[in-house]
């Protein structure tokens, strides 16, 4: 859609870019909350260790950490209650054949009860504070009110079927709701746990380089640089400096792709001029193995100057960090000083993690920023949701070409197309699963979760939890596979990636 | 159809006493009973057996597969809601794998599936995400080294019942829109003869899911379903009949540009290419989130994601229908038949671009 709009030349009403805003912000908010409790939290968390934790003494370090108020022996007392009958009922569905008892696992029962209680209640909470988009964007998953020049929800004071007074006064309340559980739940939840696993710290560096187009458009063109959180390269995890972004840079291999260029595969292609021949080379299935010398995955392999990125909340932590973002320099010393580390452990599986959190917290305090943009325009007569000028194809030129930058929750996505006498000549995309789970290239440089994974300890190869503990920390796309290899080629584990 | 009962023991602890535990009343029990009385379009007096179904039973197992997918119908899922949903369908069912919100992986995570196929054949519902591709030995589509296709067989094989979500599973969805290069299918296609309900949607509702749940748990067997293997009780409508925006396409109030003053005032989005008129789904009763709103609702129009190959046939989605004709509200897809999805294809060439802008503009990465 940004690609379209920039290849039309469209700048959508200002109206259109803070709704964009709002969709993606309370997205980043609930889906990041959603990835440290459902998706990777159980990684750090042993629940059934919850099970023997004292309800006095969670309470005791829960209440030490944040003034949440359901944090009672009683409540804790309830939730070990709830978990107990649901052990013993001896169906434990999702979480059964886990971890649990690993000695990777390194919080006391009372860290692992608190945590516990947490996951059940974000489950909740995700639900509610989701509705602020199911409103903007008509439901979620999937909001459908996007529209290339805009959006297609009305906005008028006056009418019921239309962005209102009720309307601002229902957003407000959840991104209230959104704002206070990450404040007294998540952030301090995420400290309480780092600190029990510093030496996270020191693994899962990756590649060093970092990509963020930026997100949160303070103005309304399209790929405007005018950001909330910045573009920016980081490379070679030096921070004092940060390089502009120029998307001509981008190029990919599919060298060790199951894809073919139509003039070579050890050469790279922009995405303009890309092109998606597959051609698949692996093993017939079933099978074991995958050899890494020769093709070995559908993802392209995607480049930055010929060097790995890595993208996500990380990447545009430390973009926005260098940047000089005041909000998020704030908020990264505030959690070092807590961990009382220095700013090299971002640079790793734990930093990840931390990052995640940081941005999560300085994007629900812009909700009501945002909201507030919003119901100024109104105050002010403008109504305005849609730029209809190009909106018929006969408006187009005859030939045009755009790029669209946007940051996913997960990291950098960038769409480029190619339009044709009214049609789509190429479209290519490239998103952040790309970037970091990317195969190596023609050179043999590793992508961001391959590189990140060397040097990582695995008490037990049986049972790898290590290994899902940074690969989790990149917030893979849901449902992708990855194939972890030992040294010899012997397949050690096959890990499904959430 | 066998009954759900049959094979699961009864439990000296039954779910809803499993539910008191976890702080759930007997009232909000009551509640979420009735309510899916309601989306099942049953007499509220169900409710007293609905209750009765879920509290008698050991949570049926449930193992849900993700294939050439987005994860949009595990989000839905997520999204339940209903009295405390989440937490109800945590302890009505046992979900003993998905891969998304499931605490193993690799070999454990494979063991928890092999647990269900070989302990519980014939007694497991199956829940399939995604379409399967069987172009060229099913090499688009592995998981652990096996294809979908070989894990569709044996997991949907042996289930008492398989359920399709979401219009990939059910029709083959985006995958299989053309040029289809991977050859993908439903999962009608890919293993047919097996017990299988459709709930199609891009994503599915979660109420639906629920509702279809509780039908079974209830009954003993699955809703009574269209030609296209679709609940009546969801699909059985078409949304024009019951949109609430009806009274303005009676009375030729349409929206003409997005944002002029019939959009802000909620008039008719045929003219700006709605697909409501040809599209049976329960989205203006139920709508998403908790009801907070759907498409229409939103400002825009249906874009038919609930019907068989609707990126095909269904676009461009701005480019508003062929003169409707005047359907009686007791109509159903299957007296409608083919007709207005022929015509409506003829129209794709000519425009095929608005339709790939939308398709490929959506800002979400899953």
């Amino acid at each position: 859609m940004r690609a379209v709009e920039n290849a039309l030349g469209i700048i959508i009403p200002d109206n259109a870019r803070i709704i964009r805003n709002l969709i993606t912000g309370i997205q980043y908010v609930q889906d990041h909350v959603i990835h440290f409790y459902h998706l990777h939290a159980l990684d750090w968390v042993d629940i059934v260790s919850a099970l023997k934790a004292d309800p006095a003494k969670t309470s005791t370090l829960a209440q030490s950490i944040s003034d949440w108020p359901k944090s009672s022996t009683t409540y804790f007392k309830a939730i070990q209650g709830k978990l107990k009958s649901f052990v013993d009922s001896g169906q434990l569905g999702i979480f059964a054949n886990a971890y649990w008892g690993h000695p990777a696992y390194k919080l006391p029962p009372e860290a692992n009860l608190m945590a516990a209680a947490h996951y059940l209640e974000a489950l909740d909470w995700q639900r509610d504070v989701i509705k602020i988009q199911a409103l903007l964007g008509a439901k979620n998953p999937h909001a459908q009110t996007y529209l290339v020049g805009g959006m297609s929800i009305p906005i008028d004071q006056n009418s019921e079927n239309a962005l209102n007074a009720g309307s601002i006064a229902f957003i407000s309340g959840l991104a209230k709701t959104a704002k206070e559980f990450v404040e007294k739940v998540y952030i301090p939840d995420l400290l309480a746990v780092a600190s029990f696993y510093k030496d996270w710290a020191g693994y899962g560096a990756g590649v060093g380089n970092f990509l963020a187009y930026g997100v949160f458009e303070n103005d309304n063109e399209s790929n405007t640089s005018n950001l909330y959180f910045q573009r920016g390269i980081i490379k070679g995890k030096d921070l004092s400096k940060v390089f502009p972004v120029d998307h001509t840079k981008i190029t990919e291999y599919v060298t060790h792709s199951w894809y073919e260029y139509s003039d070579g595969n050890d050469k790279s292609r922009h995405p303009w001029d890309g092109e998606t021949n597959y051609k698949y080379s692996g093993p017939q299935p079933p099978y074991e193995y995958l050899d890494t010398e020769k093709k070995y995955s559908w993802l392209k392999a995607p480049r930055y100057e010929n060097m790995p990125m890595e993208v996500g909340p990380l990447a545009r932590m430390l973009v926005a960090f260098g940047s000089g973002h005041k909000r998020v320099q704030e908020v990264v010393k505030l959690v070092l000083n807590h961990l009382k580390v220095g700013p090299e452990v971002l640079f790793s599986t734990l930093g990840r993690v931390a990052a995640r959190g940081v941005e999560t917290l300085v994007t629900a305090e812009m909700l009501p920023v945002w909201l507030g943009q919003l119901t100024e325009n109104i105050r002010k007569g403008d109504l305005k949701v849609h730029d209809g000028s190009k909106w018929e194809p006969s408006k187009w030129p005859k030939e045009a070409k755009g790029y669209g930058m946007h940051e996913a929750p997960r990291g950098a996505l960038g769409h480029w197309v190619k339009i044709k006498d009214q049609k789509i000549e190429n479209y290519q995309c490239v998103v952040p699963s790309t970037w970091n789970g990317s195969p190596r290239d023609a050179s043999g440089q590793k992508g961001p979760y391959e590189a990140a994974l060397i040097g990582t300890p695995v008490a037990d190869q049986e049972k790898p939890v290590e290994i899902l503990r940074t690969v989790h920390s990149f917030d893979p796309c849901m449902a992708c596979a990855v194939h972890v290899l030992d040294a010899t080629g012997r397949r050690v584990t096959k890990i499904r990636v959430v | 159809m066998k009954g759900i009962f049959e094979g699961f023991p009864e439990d000296s602890v039954s779910p809803f006493e499993r539910l008191q535990k976890r702080g759930v009343s007997r009232r909000d029990f009551m509640k979420f009973c009735t309510a899916m009385a309601a989306v099942l379009a049953l007499p509220e007096t169900f409710a007293g057996k609905i209750a009765e179904a879920i509290e008698k039973a050991k949570k049926p197992s449930l193992v849900w597969l993700e294939f050439q997918d987005c994860a949009g119908n595990t989000e839905a899922l997520l999204r339940a809601t209903k009295p405390t949903i989440g937490e109800i369908v945590l302890d009505i069912l046992s979900v003993d794998y998905h891969e998304t919100i499931m605490a193993p992986a690799g070999k454990q995570a494979e063991k928890s599936l092999d647990d269900v196929v070989n302990n519980q054949k014939g007694k497991y519902i199956a829940v399939v995400e995604g379409s399967i591709p069987l172009k060229d030995n099913g090499v688009y589509c592995c998981i652990g080294g096996r294809s979908a296709i070989e894990i569709a067989k044996r997991v949907c094989g042996n289930a008492m019942a398989t359920i399709a979500v979401g219009t990939c599973a059910t029709y083959g969805g985006l995958p299989a829109a053309k040029p289809n290069p991977t050859g993908a299918v439903s999962v009608k296609e890919a293993v047919p003869g097996i017990t299988l309900l459709n709930l199609p949607g891009c994503p599915v509702n979660a109420e639906n899911i629920t509702a279809t749940v509780v039908h079974f748990l209830t009954f003993g067997s699955l809703p009574a379903a269209d030609s296209l293997g679709r609940p009546l009780f969801a699909y059985g409508e078409r949304i024009h009949d019951h949109c609430e925006r009806r009274a303005h396409y009676d009375a030729g109030q349409f929206v003409r540009q997005w944002g002029d003053e019939g959009h802000r005032k909620g008039w008719c989005l045929y003219e700006m290419g709605c697909k409501g008129p040809e599209t049976f789904k329960n989205c203006p009763a139920v709508k998403y989130n908790e009801g907070t709103s759907w498409p229409v609702q939103a400002g825009h129009g249906c874009i038919g994601c609930s019907q068989p190959n609707f990126w095909d046939d269904m676009s461009p989605f701005y480019r508003r229908l062929p003169k409707v004709p005047g359907f009686g509200i007791e109509t159903t897809a299957d007296k409608i038949g083919a007709g207005v999805a022929a015509v409506a294809a003829a129209g794709v060439a000519a425009h095929r671009i608005a339709r790939a802008i939308q398709g490929k503009g959506k800002e979400e990465d899953k």
